[in-house]
């Protein structure tokens, strides 16, 4: 039996007929045709297809679109504005934090909802915020480069260097 | 991985919700953070024919105190919990369990009903309410019923819920002054299920002597274990190295530990009898500056 659901997704209301089972990662990328929000694992396990409910960054494959209803949504799409990177992405851009690719936009939306809670993180409640996101390339330390770059951003301080570190 | 069609019901109110639980008996499953039963339901391990989504029902998400009680909401996220001040000046403990659950997206979904209501001996929370002593509020269609937390769990992913029952409320007794509490848990990595997991409270009076202890180990039982012979070895005397190191001995063995590839039998054995003396330590460090 079909359900009848309205989703704001970036911004953009959405209303639209879903069967219960349907995850909300499938609603987002074959219905919204938005596949900048990934499946890695499927499992719950890796983040790739974090997104942000109601500005708390959630697991879009352990979620039923259904339960998305009356809530608003923000995937990757919507991070940039007007073509100008927001500064996370300019932090990864900068700092080498991503290789492939593929686990960016979970990093950058459940980073989003970090820096908004705790917007100046230590290294620790850095790698502490992010252990539910898996990277297969990086190593992770110029992710944590790119969110320290992104909150000094943010904050107006200077900028750290970001020159590779040999370590 | 999609799991398998099924009738979808968001209920705004209690009584809503037990109604239909009520019509669709055996069929229905309630949904709360979804983060046990959707993957389950993704592998097909659960096949209900009806989701009771309980998540629009308001009143469910509280974090008070009241009448000497700590009261949780079946609904509270563990995110809520991980940052629910009150809560943590009482019972530390609980900083140290939502830290260990999962990760913060899951975190950010999984409650503190669920996490009960699976039955899943390996979750972290059942550990946490034997140790201190927790009551588990249900409602079903009779009302409310209370349920001691030792007659809580029954086996491998049962408990004492009926059908047609909403756990709606866990009640925590506030202990006197001189009360410390901690929890840890062994993982192969960030966010994995406990290879060994111990949660602790004591009491500590004046008089250095040991009034009360509560001690429950994660995931080395097919069920939630409430480590008997370790508390009484605690209890009405000062704390000791001696008193200390027969508790953990005590839970090393009347756990019941299954190899699998977290580790070995001894292996667990082992692990329980040192993290039941850290969180002893622990607790009783916390009782002292409180
Ligand atoms: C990647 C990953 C890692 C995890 N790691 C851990 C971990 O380290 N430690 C840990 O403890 N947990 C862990 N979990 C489990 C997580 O904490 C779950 O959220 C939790 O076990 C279940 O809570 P829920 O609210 O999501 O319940 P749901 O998945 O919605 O429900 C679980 C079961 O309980 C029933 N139920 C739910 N709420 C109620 C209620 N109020 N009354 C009656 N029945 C109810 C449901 O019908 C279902 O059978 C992990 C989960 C994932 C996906
Ligand atoms: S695809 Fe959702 S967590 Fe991996
Ligand atoms: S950049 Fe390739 S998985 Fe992270």
């Amino acid at each position: 039996m079909l359900k009848e659901i309205t989703v704001t997704v970036n911004g953009e209301k959405h209303t639209l007929e879903v069967e219960p089972r349907l995850l909300l990662v499938h609603m987002i990328r074959e219905l919204l045709n938005l596949t900048g929000t990934h499946i890695g694992c499927d499992t719950s396990s890796c983040g790739a297809c974090t997104i942000l409910m109601d500005g708390k960054s959630v697991k879009s494959c352990t979620i039923l679109a259904v339960q998305a209803n009356g809530k608003s949504l923000t995937t990757i799409e919507a991070v940039a504005v007007n073509g100008e990177l927001s500064a996370l992405q300019e932090g990864f851009k900068e700092n080498h934090g991503l290789h492939c690719g593929f686990c960016t936009p979970g990093m950058i939306l459940r980073a989003t909802e970090l820096l908004a809670n705790n917007p100046n993180p230590t290294e620790e409640e850095i790698r502490w915020g992010i252990s539910g996101n898996l990277c297969r390339c990086t190593g992770y330390n110029n992710i944590v480069k790119a969110i320290i770059y992104a909150g000094a951003k943010m904050r107006g301080e200077e900028l750290p260097s970001t020159e590779p570190q040999f370590v | 991985m999609i799991p398998q069609s099924f009738q979808y019901e968001s209920p705004g109110t209690l009584a809503e919700a037990i109604q239909l639980l009520h019509q669709y008996g055996d069929e229905a499953k309630i949904l709360s953070g979804g983060h046990s039963l959707i993957p389950m339901m993704k592998l097909r391990f659960a096949t209900p024919e009806v989701l009771v989504d309980i998540n629009n029902i308001p009143g469910l998400t509280h974090i008070v105190e009241e009448n000497g009680k700590m009261k949780i909401g079946g609904l509270a996220r563990e995110a809520e919990i991980e940052h629910a001040d009150l809560l943590i000046k009482r019972f530390p403990i609980f900083k140290d369990v939502t830290k260990l659950i999962a990760d913060p997206q899951v975190r950010n979904r999984g409650t503190i009903g669920g996490n009960l209501a699976h039955g899943d001996a390996a979750n972290d929370h059942p550990a946490v309410m034997l140790a201190l002593n927790a009551t588990v509020i249900a409602t079903g269609a009779e009302g409310t019923r209370e349920i001691p937390i030792d007659e809580f769990f029954f086996g491998f992913y049962t408990t004492a819920l009926q059908h047609g029952e909403i756990l709606t409320e866990i009640q925590i007794p506030v202990p006197p002054s001189g009360t410390g509490s901690a929890y840890h848990k062994l993982e192969r990595k960030v966010g994995d299920y406990a290879t060994a997991g111990v949660a602790v409270q004591i009491t500590i009076g004046d008089d250095g002597i040991v009034k009360a202890a509560g001690i429950g180990l994660t995931n080395v039982n097919p069920t939630p274990l409430r480590a008997v012979r370790s508390e009484q070895a605690l209890i009405g005397k000062p704390l000791t190295e001696h008193s200390i190191a027969e508790a953990a001995q005590y839970a090393s063995e009347d756990c019941n530990p299954s190899a699998d590839l977290r580790g070995s039998e001894e292996y667990k054995r082992a692990m329980v009898a040192v993290l039941v003396k850290r969180m002893i330590h622990e607790a009783a460090n916390r009782a002292s500056n409180n």
